[in-house]
């Protein structure tokens, strides 16, 4: 009865297909130095802030809402950071505990305004993202502070040849994975995503279930802006917006099979749909071509990635 | 099993009892001072027609709905359910027609939903499977699933048995069940039945709810008759079908459905060799002036032929010919424009815009099939006055026809359907639960309509759950099973020998031929 089912299965096939892309057009231009493992593990480094943030945004699709203010939050978190940490390594604790402390806030006024409120989790997580661009526009409009050599660390380190930044996003996925299979907190998140009547009826508060979703969305946004601020050694304003973080960790969590209406999915899935998504990046480098066309034929994937699952999980209702 | 229960069964006091309830939503007076009891180790059935009270009074015994006014007892003791969990840790379990299951997840978490056993802070998923397994243990052969079948995959009867597990594994001393066969084939009502005496004689106190007269008959212990929101009648002994009809209905049968059709007229619609992924082998001849009814249990294809003649899932095989000329139906403008109309079972969903006006609803057909840049008040179908002239005739009661169409009863949208459909002078109706929702005296008034359609020249095609109104109303019926005809009934055909047909399709259908 349990064995591996269609949703979990897609995935994979297309990590498959994007894989053979990216060997063929290695091969076919000649540059079989992209093939070696340390390339491929390097891949998935340049994807850990989008790894991050997904990891957040499956719980709250899992729990059958969605945050458009991730890409936002990314950029409070990165410029607070190195605003307060200043260079100063004594600061580094302070600003990581403010960080993380303003992520949660933000997920905590998501999650009452979606499940407290009612409103339409796209029109709320939408309103908080302008709230926030606004509050961070009107205090900094470039580079703000600095991040201590340490804390670059983060972005940097590297265990054994393994970068610490890829350790902490499997270790994430892992606590992650552990938290929604074996915690009844995780298993409230699909018992409401999947059917909040009848989690209502059981007596499960879908309020709190939701908040709690939104809250660790956003402290996993707030991570992967610190994470960012540590890679560039500083925080801008804009370093959110410009990854698209907001849509491309929606895009994952779908092509990773977490269904869009909630109840069914994964942490494993999203990281699949990640590591697609960097090798569809790195497949366009290494075939060099050129950044415009990159943005265009990324949107047709997202689209056509969530289509063809619409199509394939009607099929399956029907 | 439950000493407990056993131990207040010998007492032979009510386990709970809902005295003088009252319920009012805005505009209706659901209840109106109900008293229902039930004891340990008896079925207590509830009947009633749709739109009786019996959802609202389960309702409120399991916590969903505050009553305005009564009192609930439980062991004699007065008690208030403020939610429907103070219900269920009171080990009183509802199941209601629409399951509350998580199709996603397993069976045992389904089971355990929002109290899942823990240790350590984790879930403890070998007690929680464990404890699954024994309770399914006591379904004996009903039961082909474990505990860790994904929900999703069961099917209908598979999920119920979950529902009841579910109950089991709070050890429920109360089970109500709402209609628990509607959609369950012969085989697994026997089953099903067997189960319930089983939990009956383990000394649980079982509200069942139907109002299929033959399961009232074998299971109850006692019955009550709700009616209009107030109860018609209590029986100790469970009495003939007939008199519980009469307290349900308020009148006789007889004078309930209107009369068969003078002779029915030329064919009108034919279909040979019709097909599709849920249907086969089709042949159906629907005459001018005709109401042919199409019987079945859920899932036989009676709806499904419905859509594929209006078509929304459209024949991939055969012929269908109207007034003898072959006509495509792949989607439902083209079925409308040659003719076809359809009412579907769902109006709030299907049927209507609800926060639209009663005029704009009824404008909506005739609008769909006028010039895009024309006025919406004048369309080659008629205009707003003569919409408003069709529904005084139909006597369609609003306050003005302005008002939001969400308003009125079911009865009134009903109305405007039917106003919409004879704008576009329909030639074949199809009619899918036509009252549903619908209190009972609207329905005779339903009834009288459809037939007077029908003797205007139109072929009226009805698909209905209610197996004695498609029997009341039809000149002729159809029995399907599997996506199939099976058998072929002349009005006056009895209620068992369709269902015979309908649920052992083989045999009938070469009896007919």
């Amino acid at each position: 009865m349990a064995g591996l089912r269609l949703t979990t299965l897609i995935p994979l096939v297309l990590l498959t297909v994007a894989l053979a892309i990216y060997a063929t057009v290695a091969i076919a231009t000649d540059q079989p130095q992209f093939l070696t493992f340390d390339n491929l593990l390097s891949l998935l480094g340049r994807s850990i802030a989008l790894g991050i943030t997904a990891v957040g945004q499956t719980f709250v699709i899992l729990v059958a809402s969605i945050d458009l203010s991730v890409a936002n939050l990314i950029s409070v978190a990165a410029v607070l950071a190195s605003f307060i940490m200043d260079g100063d390594p004594s600061r580094m604790f302070p600003a990581v505990c403010a960080v993380l402390a303003v992520g949660a806030l933000v997920g905590l006024i998501n999650g009452l305004v979606v499940a407290k409120l009612q409103v339409n989790p796209l029109i709320a997580t939408l309103g908080m993202a302008l709230i926030l661009q606004g509050l961070l526009s009107a205090s900094f409009n470039n580079f703000a502070g600095a991040v201590p050599e340490s804390f670059q660390g983060f972005a940097y380190g590297q265990v054994l040849g393994v970068p610490v930044s890829l350790i902490f996003l499997l270790g994430l996925t892992v606590a992650a994975w552990g938290f929604l299979k074996f915690t009844r907190a995780g298993s409230n998140i699909y018992s409401v995503g999947g059917n909040a009547e009848a989690a209502k009826l059981a007596g499960i508060s879908a309020t709190k279930v939701i908040v709690m979703a939104h809250v660790l969305c956003s402290l996993c946004a707030a991570t992967a802006g610190l994470y960012l601020a540590s890679r560039l050694r500083s925080g801008a304003p804009w370093i959110g917006r410009d990854g698209v973080y907001d849509l491309e960790s929606i895009a994952v969590v779908v092509i990773g099979g977490t269904a869009l209406a909630g109840g069914r999915g994964g942490v494993w899935g999203t990281l699949v749909g990640v590591m697609i998504f960097s090798l569809i990046d790195s497949t366009f480098n290494i075939a060099g071509i050129d950044a415009f066309a990159k943005q265009i034929l990324r949107g047709v994937i997202i689209v056509a990635a969530v289509a063809f699952y619409v199509a394939r999980s009607k099929r399956m209702a029907a | 099993m439950t000493p407990q229960a056993a131990s207040t069964a010998e007492a032979g006091t009510p386990v709970f009892e809902l005295r003088g309830i009252d319920k009012s939503f805005p505009g209706v007076k659901a209840l109106k001072s109900v008293s229902f009891a039930c004891r340990a180790g008896e079925v207590h059935a509830l009947v009633g027609e749709n739109g009786a009270g019996k959802s609202t009074l389960m309702k409120t015994l399991s916590g969903a709905y505050q009553p305005d006014a009564g009192a609930i007892l439980l062991d004699g003791a007065s008690v208030r359910f403020a939610t429907p969990l103070d219900a269920l840790n009171a080990a009183i379990c509802v199941i209601y027609q629409e399951f509350s299951l998580l199709p996603e997840r397993t069976v045992a978490e389904n089971v355990f939903l929002g109290r899942e056993p823990h240790r350590w802070g984790l879930i403890d998923r070998a007690k929680m499977r464990a404890e699954t397994e024994r309770v399914l243990a006591m379904f004996g052969s009903a039961r082909r699933f474990n505990a860790d079948a994904r929900v999703g995959a069961l099917d209908v009867a598979e999920q119920q048995l979950v529902e009841i597990a579910k109950a089991l594994s709070r050890d429920a001393r109360v089970i109500v069940m709402d209609e628990p066969t509607a959609a369950l084939n012969d085989a697994e009502c026997a089953l099903l039945f067997d189960l319930i005496e089983r939990l009956r004689d383990q000394g649980r106190a079982i509200v069942y709810i139907s109002h299929r007269m033959p399961e009232i008959q074998r299971l109850a212990t006692r019955v009550t008759v709700l009616k209009d929101g107030a109860v018609a009648a209590t029986f100790d002994d469970v009495p003939a079908p007939d008199t519980i009809v009469r307290a349900m209905v308020g009148r006789d049968i007889a004078e309930f459905y209107p009369e068969a059709a003078a002779a029915p007229g030329p064919v009108r619609l034919s279909v040979r060799g019709g097909g599709n992924a849920r249907l086969g082998g089709i042949d159906l001849d629907l005459h001018a002036g005709e109401i042919l009814g199409l019987a079945g249990v859920q899932g036989a294809g009676r709806t499904a032929l419905a859509l594929a003649l209006f078509g929304v899932l459209p024949f991939t095989r055969g012929i269908v010919t109207l007034d003898g000329a072959p006509v495509k139906l792949t989607a439902p403008r083209q079925a409308i424009a040659a003719g076809i109309g359809l009412l579907p079972g769902d109006r709030k969903s299907e049927g209507l815009a609800l926060s639209q006006s009663v005029l704009d609803n009824g404008m909506l057909s005739p609008r769909a099939f006028a010039a895009v840049a024309g006025s919406p008040g004048r369309t080659p179908h008629g205009d707003t006055a003569a919409m408003a002239a069709r529904f005084d005739a139909l006597d369609l009661r609003a306050a003005h026809y302005g008002q939001p169409i969400g308003a009125l009863s079911g009865g009134n949208q009903q109305k405007a359907i039917v106003a919409r459909w004879l704008a576009l002078s329909p030639k074949v109706l199809l009619f899918v639960e036509p009252t549903r929702g619908i209190d009972v005296n609207t329905k005779a008034a339903i009834y009288a309509q459809m037939r007077r359609l029908a003797n205007e020249g139109a072929a009226l095609l009805v698909v209905s759950s209610d197996l004695p109104e498609v029997l009341g109303l039809s000149d002729r019926v159809l029995a399907m099973q599997d996506g199939r005809i099976v058998g072929a009934f002349a009005r006056g055909a009895s209620e068992v020998e369709v269902m015979a047909a309908a649920t052992h399709g083989a045999h009938a259908a070469k009896a007919v031929a």
